[in-house]
């Protein structure tokens, strides 16, 4: 039972967390190179540009939802099995989504490190 | 890639890795939280273990945030994944859980994966038809912040 409800938290943190990076990659790319842009106009810049960007708060949003998904996980599941679970079947997910939403090239060495690491999730399961 | 934003990437690991231990450390001190008692999780912060774990994962978000400015999703993950396996360690070796032979072998797969990933290229150059389209509305949707 609290296998069963550690695994669907681990389901939940997928698809919140997957969301996320991509809206907050996006956001973070339109907004530019952070570490440039505090030397140029300083940090109330930065934190301006990036709480203006509207994919912001949205990705803020379905990171809130996958950071109280891991809090149930955590109370249910060891910690060993619920964060390397979701968090590796979230890079897999995330390779997708980023190379379809993000058009990143996910080139044939990211492909086997993305299996690699999904056999690595699956053994763990075990 | 400078010295700087290795450190940013390394912060990612490290701060991970820690805030995740620390809340483990505070949800097993807080108890089994069910979905009838949805109050148990919103106290939960209120856990000194659970509050420190989250400013270092607020830290973590910084220095996310950061590398996810000037580097791929894709090339700032295993640097992410590389915590997981980091966190497995900690919670065997502090928190006392017990791990498998196989599980053992599944951290040894995924470190393998993140270290694969990590020898490739770092940067996709497939950003151009991206790029060459943001910026421009970028300094449109900016332009007015002086």
């Amino acid at each position: 039972m609290n296998d069963l409800h550690a695994w669907a938290a681990i389901g939940l943190i997928i698809l919140a967390s997957t969301t996320g990076d991509v809206l907050l990659s996006y956001s973070m790319k339109r907004v530019g190179d952070v570490e440039e842009l505090w030397k140029r106009r300083g940090l109330l810049a930065v934190l301006g540009r990036v709480l203006t960007t509207p994919t912001f708060p949205l990705g803020l949003m379905a990171m809130g939802v996958a950071f109280y998904s891991l809090l149930f996980g955590l109370s249910w599941g060891n910690l060993s099995l619920v964060v390397p679970a979701s968090a590796s079947l979230t890079f897999v997910a995330n390779a997708v989504a980023a190379r379809i939403f993000l058009h990143e090239r996910v080139g044939r060495r990211r492909w086997i490190a993305a299996l690699l690491v999904a056999a690595g999730v699956v053994l763990m399961a075990l | 890639m400078t010295f700087r934003k290795y450190l940013v990437l390394v912060g990612i690991t490290v701060f991970s890795t820690a805030g995740d231990s620390l809340l483990a450390r505070g949800m097993k001190e807080a108890g089994g939280v069910s979905l009838h008692h949805i109050s148990g999780l919103l106290l939960a912060v209120l856990n000194p273990w659970v509050a420190t774990g989250i400013l270092f994962l607020l830290t973590f978000f910084a220095c996310y945030m950061s590398a996810l400015s000037w580097a791929d999703l894709t090339y700032v993950l295993p640097a992410t994944s590389l915590a997981y396996v980091l966190v497995a360690l900690v919670g065997h070796f502090r928190l006392h859980e017990v791990i498998s032979p196989t599980r053992w072998l599944g951290i040894t797969l995924i470190a393998a994966g993140v270290g694969f990933v990590a020898g490739g290229p770092s940067l996709t150059p497939t950003h151009d038809h991206t790029n060459s389209a943001e910026p421009s509305r970028d300094a449109v949707s900016h332009g007015l912040e002086s």
